[in-house]
């Protein structure tokens, strides 16, 4: 069976969520070695990862396209001389290669590729790779590093307790125009707590270039690319930029005062009203489920 | 402060996607190309950068086709001082290539800064900038939302999930930008007009083949149809139940 390199992320000593993900997709392909590597130092950690890939005899090196795996990636892809096949959704080896589907135009269309390159860099998209239950009891090995690169991580100022992002999320809660003004998000964040730490609230390009919510928590084409499992599109009308980055969520609720909005096109289930009567009833009856 | 810029022609974030008949690549009729968005927040702080230096140079790079010179002459006309077009007639699908050629262009100038875009919202491939970074021996950071440059030195925040990372690296660098580094400026009349009469050269250019071939593009699974659960905050009870026992989302 031929050797894949699974690159796994920690943070605070834990092993993150996506790390799950790329063990279990890493192990399909191959034999996979788990590894951890400190990547605060942004170039001793892709020097020993580059070295790792090269001595090993891996037919694959994967990541976690997450704001640390896209960042590494490519320094190692580039020590391996090739490209990063990044973000992708699907993965299975075909021949001495792999056939690789990736969402390309921020999801309007797949891009299936056939990637040749020894060995292959690939990126996985978060929250598409559901881990299996062996996923959690890996050991990874923590890669030594010389220290020495001129890229250091100095500081890292976390968000508040509790605020989870976005691409993490299981339950995202966006906002659009309808919400009138930024205090208004008080109510979708009070839906988002009714779901007990697992959703956070997101937004549309028009409230975040408005200035009303963090570029963080802007979902779409020119932000973030999200599949949860619930998605609560709340006053957004939804643009075609809008619904590319939401598209592949599992569930989607939309809540708008206009039946004819586009986002009703795309949504499970819509509700057509004042999302100021709506969203509280919601958060009431969330509440009353997790009681 | 010399300052490189490398920016890409896209179609607008607002395209509707239509596979062209080879059925491997877009079908370019009716689409409105623009500059990728990420790229002008670097062309901007590049702008920024030259203003507060009070002397130096913006070039503008872009690899693409001949109608890339439109948006070389956007960058132009915001304030760029050249611009250079690597020209080829077709993209390489492998981001190693592209990042091939354009380091072999960058690598005869020395650059205090080299900025790109963080990613281009038509591929999504979000690494040119640090495989030029990595071809060239450069330092670089990705994802850049906030840049302070002292000296030689420059420290960066980049978003990351729940957090912000605040990284230190030397110049000459590469930074690839984020959304929030900075607010875009149009192009005034008088930079449009001015933008016409700036150099811009063009260089043709082959890109290798790489390791990546494209087998199709496809459209997305159709969602299926969904339905109106009802009108107002009476309809929350039945959205809540549906949401539980027939989407088991709850």
């Amino acid at each position: 069976m031929s050797k894949v390199l699974a690159v796994l992320e920690q943070r605070d000593g834990k092993l993150r969520k996506v790390s799950f993900e790329v063990i279990t997709a890493a192990r399909r392909l191959g034999d996979a070695d788990a590894v951890v590597c400190d990547a605060t130092d942004r170039e001793a950690c892709a020097a020993a990862l580059a070295a790792r890939a090269k001595s090993g005899g891996y037919r694959a090196v994967v990541f976690s396209a997450t704001a640390t795996g896209r960042d590494l990636a490519p320094r190692v892809a580039a020590k391996l001389g090739v490209a990063v096949v990044a973000d992708l959704t699907d993965v299975v080896a075909d021949g001495s290669g792999f056939l690789v589907t990736r969402p390309v135009y921020a999801g309007k269309a797949l891009l299936k590729v056939k990637v040749t390159a020894q060995p292959a860099v690939l990126s996985l998209r978060p929250n598409v790779f559901t881990p299996d239950a062996a996923a959690s009891s890996v050991k990874p090995e923590t890669l030594p590093v010389t220290a020495g690169g001129r890229v250091k991580v100095r500081e890292v100022k976390a968000a508040p307790a509790g605020t989870l992002d976005v691409a993490e999320a299981q339950v995202i809660i966006s906002g659009g125009r309808g919400l009138k003004e930024p205090a208004n998000f008080k109510v979708l964040e009070e839906l988002a707590h009714a779901f007990g730490g697992r959703a956070a609230v997101g937004a549309s390009r028009a409230v975040v270039d408005a200035g009303w919510r963090a570029h963080a928590d802007q979902v779409g084409q020119t932000g973030k690319t999200v599949s949860p499992s619930l998605y609560i599109a709340v006053g957004i009308s939804g643009a075609i930029q809008h619904l590319a980055g939401m598209r592949t969520s599992k569930v989607i609720v939309a809540i708008n005062k206009d039946k004819d909005a586009p986002i009703f096109k795309i949504a499970d289930y819509g509700v057509v009203g004042d999302l100021f009567e709506i969203v509280p009833k919601l958060t009431e009856e969330i509440r009353k489920l997790h009681g | 402060m010399k300052i490189a810029v490398c920016i890409k022609r896209v179609p607008d974030s607002e395209t509707r996607v239509k596979v062209a008949a080879d059925g491997k690549s877009l079908d370019e009729a009716g689409v409105k190309f623009v500059m990728n968005p990420y790229d002008e927040f670097a062309v901007e702080e590049a702008l920024r950068r030259k203003e507060k230096a009070g002397a130096g140079e913006v070039a503008v790079l872009c690899l693409g086709p001949a109608a890339a010179q439109e948006t070389i002459r956007t960058a132009l006309a915001m304030g760029a001082d050249r611009g250079i077009l690597l020209q080829a007639d077709k993209m390489p699908a492998d981001s190693f290539e592209v990042a091939k050629l354009i380091a072999a262009e960058l690598k005869s100038t020395s650059w205090d800064l080299i900025l790109f875009g963080r990613m281009a919202i038509d591929d999504y491939n979000h690494q040119v900038g640090t495989l030029v970074a990595e071809l060239l021996g450069l330092p670089s950071v990705s994802a850049v939302s906030h840049l302070e440059i002292e000296g030689a030195t420059g420290v960066a925040e980049r978003e990351i999930e729940g957090g912000i990372e605040v990284v230190e690296f030397p110049l000459p660098a590469v930074v690839t930008a984020d959304k929030g580094l900075n607010e875009p400026r149009y192009p005034a009349l008088k930079g449009i007009m001015a933008a016409k009469k700036k150099p811009l050269e063009v260089k043709p250019v082959q890109a290798g083949s790489g390791t990546l071939e494209v087998v199709a593009l496809t459209p997305p699974a159709e969602r299926k149809e969904g339905r109106i659960v009802g009108e107002g905050a009476a309809a929350v009870g039945e959205l809540v139940r549906l949401l539980r026992e027939e989407a088991k989302v709850l």
